[in-house]
């Protein structure tokens, strides 16, 4: 019989290089994978996580790519952490991220072709409001009726995405699209763009605010009466109780916080990178940004490496597919192992394996 | 002045043809699903592969799959462009403004896109087929064998490319059949395998005998099948040819296919691209050009239905006939088309309302 066994005390540098260990234990069952496939391991490991990085003429180019793609996984990743550190699972960030687009997309267009320098701030507090809104609908069923945030946000996110069907196909169409779905191209309209701030760094607005929140969250969770409440509420809640933290409002605060930092990346990704909404604006961003935040132990600096690394996968998988031929699905697995080792670390951080049958003694 | 400008050019293009010789031709495709989806992804995969066959050492063909519309497939074509790809054909809707924004950036790159309208720079190109003429063939068999005067039509999405064929299908059904009444079922996807297949369930139990997609996967087939040869229905982008028998050999659920070719599309660009003789273009391709092609017919089709289909598709192939041929009117009984007069390009692309006999309204 093999059994695991709680370690009373984990040990803590383990547990900080457990991601590293994660990763290369991921190139090396990855380079086995590729083996198998016919591919040089050690090629398609250099083309994933060393050429977008260091090799012309794609580096100049994936450098600031590697920001566009970890901004909004970053930005998405740092509120749910939060919850995830007060036991609060929200695990429908991506249907936040989808109505964040949708209600700032509007909001702007709302009022196409203005060039008012108004436009864009609006279409912000539109994109944070309605990633907000969409996170209140399982926060208050869950103060109210008791209800389970896992389910109620999960479901909700395939309501999302059927909203942004319908307002590609019907509210938000190009009217100077000939009929097919999606909106105009925000991209196009310099009063609600969302550009590089400076040329070929890819740092735009959305960018710039993870950074912002990365540090902000920092500060809170360390400093920050706030941060204290929501830990305690996470690791010890009948002591939070006594302590005086309102679950009511930790319930609120950490899916209200998500909520808006969601939609705020789905606002900046419309706005810029992506340029419309269109039926296929959702690109799993939610969905992703949940292994961000455990790859980047829910520590804010954590889930900015961690957020980047992901982001490198990503564009180093369309590399090694572009240049080795690749399959995609390989490059998928590849991105699950990632996830499956950290999660396997993670039990042998914590529990002991033992082997041999428990002598019941009396 | 201007002489030295001529030769000087002329230099610089007999330098690029000997670089040609020399080096392969690099044409790339970007796929929005996986390549072994067996619809549409498959049969643009399927024209890659062809270029590659036709042109042998002179060209490398590189692709890459189940790219996300958007943000990503932007990256992705960029990266392409810089990598040296020469040609490079993005082969779905949603790649439309991401492949005019990298064709900015790379005008020496040419680009080819597929299914949209926007040429916003003089290397890019559209392309797409008249799949409408697929949809006439298997509309007028449908009217022809439906026992329940029942016909179905799975649409992705309320755009003119689909409306255009729900109105193709439904007339030359009822032009066959006058008593055809047709159920469309919107999915508002173009790959889900549970949601078409709920689609086509909805559509059986509602006694339709006779059912097309305009979506991808095989799950509407599959859906038939389970009525023991009641009810039919046609391959869609591919030939589906798995689906003409049933396992235990018995007559199966696909009695033919709309097929689409990008072979002799994607051949003749990267030919034009090699001999120097490519120009931008808008191509809208057919029957007549083999783009659109009709599969093999099984023995589930009467033999006098499948004299009449192969009728209609050669008279479609010489150019003869025109699925869209007046008289025609709209569901308010307006008329758009006089008596023998065929519609023009221009109003078929931005087709936005049911022909006349048409009960369901199109969503808003």
């Amino acid at each position: 019989m093999v059994r695991l066994e709680k370690r009373l005390n984990p040990n803590r540098t383990v547990a900080m290089l457990t991601p590293l260990l994660a990763v290369l234990l991921t190139m090396l069952a990855g380079g086995i994978m590729f083996a198998l496939l016919g591919n040089d391991p050690f090629e398609a490991i250099r083309v994933i996580f060393w050429d977008p990085l260091f090799a012309e003429p794609f580096a100049s180019y994936s450098r600031p790519q590697l920001l566009v793609k970890a901004g909004p996984l970053i930005l998405i990743a740092i509120g749910l952490s939060i919850g995830f550190r007060a036991g609060i699972w929200n695990i429908g960030a991506e249907g936040q991220y989808i109505m964040g687009a949708i209600c700032g997309a509007a909001a702007g267009l709302a009022f196409y072709p203005s060039e008012s320098p108004l436009i864009f701030p609006l279409m912000v507090l539109f994109g944070g409001l309605g990633g907000w809104a969409w996170a209140m609908i399982p926060a208050v069923l869950k103060v109210r009726f008791g209800t389970n945030e896992i389910l109620v946000s999960l479901m909700l996110v395939y309501v999302a995405e059927n909203i942004l069907a319908m307002v590609s196909t019907g509210v938000l169409r190009n009217p100077e699209g000939m009929g097919f779905p999606g909106s105009r191209n925000l991209g196009h309209w310099d009063a609600a763009s969302n550009p590089e701030l400076i040329e070929g760094t890819g740092m735009h607005w959305g960018v710039a605010l993870s950074l912002v929140v990365v540090i902000a969250t920092y500060v809170m969770m360390t400093r920050h009466i706030r941060g204290f409440h929501v830990r305690l509420a996470g690791e010890a809640p009948r002591a939070a109780r006594f302590a005086g933290v309102n679950p009511t409002r930790i319930v609120i605060f950490c899916l209200g916080l998500a909520g808006a930092l969601a939609g705020l990346a789905g606002l900046f990704e419309v706005s810029g990178p992506a340029g419309q909404i269109t039926i296929d604006f959702a690109s799993g961003y939610g969905f992703t940004a949940i292994i961000v935040a455990f790859l980047g132990r829910l520590h804010p600096v954590g889930i900015l490496l961690a957020g980047l690394l992901m982001a490198l996968t990503y564009i180093g998988g369309e590399l090694a597919q572009l240049l080795l031929g690749v399959p995609a699905a390989a490059i998928q697995l590849f991105q699950g192992m990632l996830l499956f080792f950290l999660l396997a670390m993670d039990v042998f951080t914590n529990y002991r394996v033992r082997f041999g049958t428990t002598k019941v003694t009396a | 002045m201007i002489r030295n400008l001529l030769l000087a050019s002329a230099a610089t293009l007999g330098l690029a043809t000997a670089a040609a010789a020399q080096d392969p031709t690099e044409a790339c495709f970007v796929y929005v699903g996986p390549i072994g989806d067996g619809g549409w992804t498959y049969q643009h995969h399927q024209g890659a592969l062809a270029v590659k066959e036709t042109y042998g050492d002179k060209v490398n063909v590189r692709w890459q799959e189940s790219v996300p519309e958007g943000a990503d497939s932007e990256r992705v074509i960029t990266q392409m462009a810089l990598s040296g790809c020469d040609i490079i054909f993005t082969t779905s809707f949603g790649y439309m403004d991401p492949t005019n924004a990298v064709a900015a950036k790379f005008p020496k790159v040419k680009f080819e896109h597929a299914t949209g309208y926007k040429r916003e720079h003089s290397n890019v190109s559209s392309y797409n087929s008249r799949f409408y003429e697929g949809r006439a063939v298997v509309g007028h068999i449908a009217g022809r064998m439906t026992k329940t005067n029942k016909i179905g039509y799975i649409a992705s999405f309320p755009i003119p490319e689909v409306i255009m064929g729900i109105n193709s299908y439904y007339n030359h059904a009822k032009a066959v059949n006058p008593d055809v009444e047709l159920v469309v079922t919107w999915v508002y996807t173009w790959f889900d395998p549970a949601k078409e297949a709920d689609a086509a369930r909805a559509m059986l139990d509602q006694g339709v005998d006779m059912i097309t997609a305009h979506t991808d996967s095989t799950a509407p087939l599959a859906e038939i099948a389970k009525e023991g040869g009641s009810a039919f229905g046609f391959g869609q982008a591919s030939d589906m040819s798995a689906f003409a028998t049933n396992d235990d050999g018995s007559m199966g659920p696909r009695i033919t296919s709309i097929i689409d070719d990008w072979s002799p599309y994607y051949v003749k660009r990267v030919g034009q691209l090699m001999d120097g003789t490519y120009e931008q273009i808008d191509s809208w391709g057919g029957m007549p050009e083999g783009e659109v092609v009709i599969g093999p017919m099984t023995d589930a089709i009467p033999a006098d239905v499948q004299a009449e289909a192969q009728g209609m598709i050669e008279a479609i192939t010489a150019g003869e006939y025109h699925p869209f041929t007046g008289p025609m009117f709209n569901q308010a009984g307006e008329q758009f088309l006089a008596d023998g007069e065929t519609i023009e390009d221009g109003p078929l692309l931005g087709m936005n309302f049911y022909v006349q006999g048409i009960t369901a309204e199109i969503p808003n």
